[in-house]
């Protein structure tokens, strides 16, 4: 498969600022956030999707998490298997169950919901 | 986008059109739905909106050379494909050819949190896909509402949703979006009509005394004249088919000058001995037990007698009944059913609506390919519609038959009591033949007479005439007049019986005043006897008085002769008479 091309790969900084969720979560399992950004071309919103993204994974999952970047554009037949209507859609594939999230994440709340990590407010 | 080579555009100059192949439709819409624009099909739950959709692909797709991409919203691929074979559409063969492009939308809601803003892009993007995939110039979303459902923020959705359908124009693409109506007042569930400008059309499924009816209005049509009545329409095999009023039925069929015989001989002789025009209709009325179906078993069993095929819808009756009553006046149907050029199809019109019935007698029509029809009887259409609508659905088939050139008869019950050529569901304009049988009730009995009411473009006979049910089938008996009209069966006889007798009477009185006459004739002869009887009698006794006067006169004569003599007189003149008289007496 020659799907995720474009993938923006996630800069895991080094330097990982201790957060309250990484420490709770990191002790009990190392669990993999495995994530999919569908965009449609470099739209602002897309480009704001994925600021607003990596700005809560390096707060929140620092060193536990994958973005892969589909740009519909250039893959649109993606769009179809993965019932991609919406962009931004965020796919969270790991941790189970799959989920989506719409929009270009500036809900950083529901984001957080979205991902499994409601227990950060 | 551009060549549109295959669209006809009848009506409207300015606005092109595209032709849906809907069978009905396009004479309604003048050409079919505005090309590269969205049209707007809304109705209740299985009104009809999908396959309506899917009609206007596969037509295009098939007919018009215009690849089409069906964006399903609610049922899935399998589904899809499984409820439109049904239908008669091969979704898969199209797909294959790449005519076709099914895609199925799904969203879970329960799967998806909106944060933040969003927009359709990603739809956008899978229909330019598919569109680019097959070429499509046709496009049907079913049913982009249930997005509102599925997305949050219905600000957003509208929006997008409103771009979606500019867009769509942009790309020339002539789209359907359907859309739930659940509420009268309002075409759509979320309003999306007033992004949709260009043409609305509204199906509706409305069940009417437990019987379904389907309807199509096109509601609005910018730019373009178009039939603005509800249309009742079919969903057959062949998709939907909007049965047109009869005002945009042409009138154009062929009118053969071939005639068929009726079965029965002496009927035919009514029509100018050769029977009914070849693709004529003909209704046969009359009340219950005329002998409606007889007449109509004659017709039938004389057709299948000539090899050529019966089609036999019966409302009333299933077929063995009408095969066993038939036979008991010498009519066996039965052989022609297993030689299958008599077909019979049975049913109550109550069973489905009754465009269900004009679209089975189509089916039927079209794939058993009968040159005889009989519909026994239309008046149970009336069961379950109403009068207006039995009529027109009647129109709309005599005008199929027509088409195809097959004869039809309807057999028609009139109510007792009702004015018989008041005709029953109203039809009697449309046929040519007007067979009206009736029974006559005279001197405590019923007895069957037939006439033809009207036959166009023949000479027919104007008598009524009595029949007979005989084991050798119908008898058309000869016309008996009376003094009172047209006599049937015992009063028929009794009046027969009544004139040979009034015959003889005459006869007697007759003879009875020859011998009157001849017995005055006697009487007078008699007289003139007696008469002359007398008359000689009398002649006798005056003879005899004269003889005796004449000779009482000689003999005064001689006795005065005598006297003279003897006083010695002699005048000559008493001499010479004296003399002579007496000698020339002597």
């Amino acid at each position: 498969m020659t799907v995720a091309k474009k993938t923006g790969r996630a800069r895991p900084h080094t330097p990982a600022p201790k957060t309250r969720a990484a420490h709770k979560a990191m002790p009990q399992t190392p669990q993999l956030w495995k994530l999919r950004l569908y965009v449609a071309g470099q739209t602002p919103k897309s480009i704001r999707a994925f600021a607003n993204l990596n700005v809560l994974c390096k707060k929140h999952l620092e060193g536990r998490y994958r973005i892969e970047v589909i740009d519909l554009l250039e893959h649109p037949h993606l769009a179809r298997g993965a019932q991609i209507v919406a962009v931004p859609t965020l796919v969270v594939d790991l941790p189970e169950p799959v989920r989506k999230i719409i929009g270009d994440l500036s809900d950083t709340e529901r984001v957080l919901v979205g991902l499994a990590l409601q227990q950060v407010g | 986008m551009t060549p549109q080579k295959k669209v006809r555009r009848p009506s409207s100059k300015t606005l092109k059109k595209s032709l849906t192949g809907i069978r009905g439709l396009d004479e309604i819409t003048g050409g079919g739905l505005p090309t590269g624009r969205p049209t707007l099909v809304s109705g209740g739950a299985g009104s009809g909106k999908t396959l309506f959709g899917l009609g206007f692909l596969v037509r295009g797709a098939t007919q018009y050379n215009e690849p089409g991409v069906f964006i399903s919203f609610e049922e899935t691929l399998p589904d899809l494909s499984k409820n439109a074979a049904s239908l008669g559409f091969h979704l898969d063969q199209l797909v294959k050819d790449k005519l076709l492009f099914l895609d199925h939308v799904q969203i879970t809601r329960s799967e998806v949190a909106q944060a933040g803003e969003y927009d359709l892009d990603g739809l956008f993007i899978r229909i330019a896909d598919a569109v680019q995939q097959v070429g499509a110039k046709r496009i049907v979303l079913d049913t982009i509402e249930t997005l509102f459902a599925q997305l949050p923020n219905p600000a957003i959705l509208r929006g997008e949703i409103r771009r979606l359908f500019s867009w769509l124009k942009d790309k020339g693409l002539t789209t359907v979006i359907t859309a739930e109506r659940d509420q009268s007042d309002k075409l759509t569930r979320a309003g999306i009509e007033e992004f949709v400008s260009d043409c609305v059309i509204v199906l509706d499924h409305r069940i009417r005394e437990e019987i379904s009816t389907r309807r199509m209005r096109v509601v609005k049509y910018r730019g373009s004249t178009h039939g603005a009545n509800e249309y009742p329409f079919l969903i057959d095999e062949q998709g939907i088919s909007v049965l047109l009023p009869i005002s945009t039925l042409g009138l154009d069929h062929e009118a053969p000058d071939a005639r068929i015989s009726t079965g029965i001989e002496r009927l035919d002789g009514m029509m100018g001995g050769k029977g009914f025009f070849r693709g004529s209709s003909i209704l046969l009325s009359g009340t219950s037990g005329t002998g409606k179906t007889s007449v109509a078993a004659h017709f039938v069993d004389a057709a299948c007698r000539r090899g050529e095929r019966c089609l036999y819808f019966a409302f009333e009756e299933s077929p063995q009944q009408v095969v066993r009553n038939m036979r008991s006046i010498g009519i066996d149907l039965q052989p022609w059913i297993s030689k299958g050029l008599l077909q019979f199809l049975a049913a109550r019109p109550t069973y489905g609506g009754i465009e269900d019935v004009l679209l089975v007698t189509h089916k039927n029509i079209s794939s058993f390919k009968p040159t005889v029809v009989v519909v026994d009887p239309i008046t149970n259409l009336l069961m379950v519609s109403t009068l207006n609508e039995v009529r027109s659905m009647l129109t709309r088939l005599i005008d199929f038959l027509k088409t195809q050139k097959v004869t039809a008869i309807f057999t028609s019950l009139t109510a007792p009591g009702s004015s018989l050529e008041a005709s029953e569901a109203d039809v009697s304009s449309l046929m040519d033949t007007w067979i009206l049988l009736k029974t006559v009730e005279v001197g405590g009995e019923r007895n069957r007479a037939l006439y033809v009411l009207k036959s166009r473009g023949m000479e027919h006979s104007n008598q009524i005439r009595e029949f007979l049910l005989t084991d050798d089938g119908l008898r058309l008996l000869d016309v008996y007049l009376g003094s009172e009209g047209v006599l049937t069966g015992a009063a028929r006889v009794s009046q027969e019986g009544r004139e040979k007798a009034a015959g003889t009477v005459r006869q007697q009185q007759l003879e009875g005043r020859r011998r009157e006459l001849d017995r005055k004739r006697q009487i007078f002869e008699a007289r003139m006897t007696m008469l002359r009887a007398e008359f000689e009698v009398d002649e006798e006794v005056i003879q005899q008085s004269i003889a005796e006067s004449t000779l009482l006169g000689e003999k005064l004569l001689q006795d005065r002769g005598q006297m003279m003599r003897s006083r010695d007189a002699d005048t000559t003149a008493y001499q010479k008479r004296g003399r002579t008289a007496p000698a020339r007496k002597r």
